[in-house]
């Protein structure tokens, strides 16, 4: 039966109901892109930690600090008092997304990718071989790495990788502890580093040193180690004819600018300093050891193709390099949830301009995705918040599809309550943050973060408890 | 070191800079955008946005360019944040094919 009575949906009394599942950059900005619109909105953040922010928690290294800074801006849209934040609350697990799609008029998953790219070389099982992402969620405090190992007495490290997680691999390898001391690394990481016996890192990328996705002020930043020198081989500066068609392409800036870079560091004499190997044209075709690492065998690349389309082909030239640690930084991948359409190829859900849709092109009501879950993961912040934005036009768009009504939040809130899930609220990450900045000062740091889910739980519970 | 419109931004105001800000830094003018220095975090988003590379980060500006960073600075003080992105001005598409890209 049609419903006369009730108030167009988005305008008040019929406030647009949305759940956004992720608390990272790309979940943030689609709460603030309906908080944005013109309509009245009623949005509801679910995150599957007890803490907010993703990968600006725990991704962004923490010696860049002035990029994490974003977070005050995530506050602001967390404190909007629209915007309710669900912690501790796993999409898949404690609730489903078909729940989802019944309490709420739209849903935006932007889940990121919490998965990560396999190099699928002989030997990648081997002891000492770890993905770049296990390294930086490890050093960032992430709860699922917090208990990892790695073997820091190892002397050659090799990371492989062309993109900005690979240099920040390799600057927290290199940097001294001193040099990280004030930061907000996770404390079992920087006693892991104080006894590190690393003097010889190899970046080694199969492209060529203009195709390199490194951002040109990641790289720059190479150059300012104190202890460590980035050395190149002059013989990778010279470029095919098709490379220097890129180079001179004016909409390719980053990659003139990286090469500019590059060749600095290239003029540079060695002066004693550890060195940082940057291998360009190089990849690895497998790896070697009893159980654990001992070598990896390189095979160098040729760039084969026109401009901008360029390849990289094994030229049957192969090197065997001692290393006892290895990093792949080969990017990060979406990982499937239940119900909801993936494109295992990509590593994204299948997706429309962030509409979702099975493998026919079939609508998935009610469903939308922004972030890297959505496009892959490429970008930076930024990126996503442009993204999500798009997302939320879209669904914006499709109001009159989303009109049925919906319970919203108060049917989550009674849900996860009959289930006796711990909800962790804004307000009580705002106790587990103060309690991570006291704890920093005790120790001359920014913060020292909890990580650990049950301490995180229990810092709430103190709070509460003092409320009282 | 902070990032800031240059010239190539007069005229066109193409905005795709604003809605890659992760923190609302780029205010507008009726003839182009500047980035208030105090908000921007240096994460570079909008460089590779901005379709008549109008954005540097400070660093990487030439000497001619320099006084740029003052101008964002005091300018940006002076017009109201934008986040969203407008159309860009009138006679945009013929400036940027003039400036080559």
């Amino acid at each position: 039966m049609l419903d006369f009575t009730r108030a167009e949906l988005g305008t008040a009394g019929n406030p647009l109901k949305v759940a956004v599942v992720g608390s990272g950059p790309s979940g943030f900005y689609a709460a603030e892109a309906l908080l944005q619109s013109r309509l009245t909105v009623e949005v509801d953040i679910i995150e599957r930690l007890p803490v907010p922010y993703g990968l600006v928690r725990f991704g962004v290294a923490p010696d860049h600090a002035k990029l994490k800074s974003v977070t005050a801006v995530f506050q602001g849209i967390a404190r909007d008092s629209r915007v309710r934040y669900f912690g501790n609350v796993t999409l898949g697990i404690d609730i489903s997304i078909h729940q989802l799609t019944e309490m709420y008029h739209g849903v935006v998953v932007s889940t990121g990718a919490s998965g990560d790219q396999r190099l699928n070389i002989e030997g990648e099982e081997l002891e000492g071989v770890h993905a770049a992402r296990d390294f930086v969620g490890w050093y960032n405090g992430h709860p699922d790495c917090a208990s990892y190992h790695f073997d820091l007495s190892q002397e050659i490290v090799t990371v492989v990788g062309q993109g900005n997680v690979a240099i920040d691999v390799c600057r927290i390898l290199s940097k001294s502890v001193d040099e990280l001391r004030g930061t907000d690394i996770a404390e079992h990481a920087l006693d892991a580093l104080a006894g590190s016996r690393v003097r010889e890192i190899h970046l080694v990328g199969r492209r060529g040193p203009v195709q390199a996705k490194f951002t040109s002020k990641e790289l720059r930043e190479l150059g300012t180690l104190e202890g460590w020198q980035p050395v190149i081989d002059p013989k990778d500066l010279e470029l095919n004819a098709a490379s220097l068609e890129e180079l001179n392409n004016p909409n390719l800036a980053n990659a003139k600018k990286n090469f500019e870079i590059l060749k600095g560091f290239a003029e540079k004499p060695l002066d004693g300093r550890r060195p940082l190997y940057l291998d360009f044209l190089q990849t690895p075709v497998s790896l070697s050891g009893d159980h654990r690492l001992r070598a990896v065998t390189l095979e160098r690349q040729r760039l084969e193709g026109d401009a901008l389309n360029q390849v990289a082909r094994a030229t049957g030239e192969r090197v065997v390099r001692p290393s006892g640690l290895l990093f792949r930084s080969v990017g990060y991948r979406g990982k499937e949830m239940p119900g909801v359409p993936f494109d295992d190829k990509r590593g994204v859900i299948r997706n429309k301009d962030g509409r979702v849709v099975d493998a026919s092109g079939q609508r998935f009501p009610r469903l939308y995705t922004s972030g890297w879950i959505k496009r892959g993961p490429t970008g930076i912040i930024g990126t996503n918040r442009a993204c999500s934005v798009d997302t939320v036009a879209r669904l914006i768009e499709d109001l009159p599809m989303l009109e049925a009504a919906r319970p919203g939040r108060n049917a989550l809130t009674e849900y996860l309550g009959q289930r006796q899930q711990r909800v962790v609220s804004f307000a009580d990450w705002l106790s587990i943050e103060q309690v991570e900045l006291d704890r920093g000062r005790e120790r001359k740091k920014v913060a020292e973060k909890l990580v650990s889910v049950s301490e995180m739980l229990a810092a709430t519970d103190v709070a509460e408890r003092a409320a009282a | 070191m902070p990032h800031v419109v240059t010239d190539n931004c007069n005229s066109c105001r193409y905005t795709d800079c604003v809605t890659t800000c992760p923190v609302a830094c780029f205010h507008l003018s009726d003839e182009r955008a500047y980035i208030d220095p105090e908000v921007c975090i240096d994460c570079s988003a909008c460089i590779p946005a901005c379709p008549v590379h109008a954005i540097v980060e400070s660093i990487d500006l030439e000497p001619e360019q320099q006084h740029w960073i003052e101008i964002n600075a005091r300018e940006a003080k002076r017009y109201p944040v934008v986040s969203g992105k407008l159309p860009p001005l009138n006679g945009a598409d013929a400036r940027r094919s003039e400036l080559g890209y």
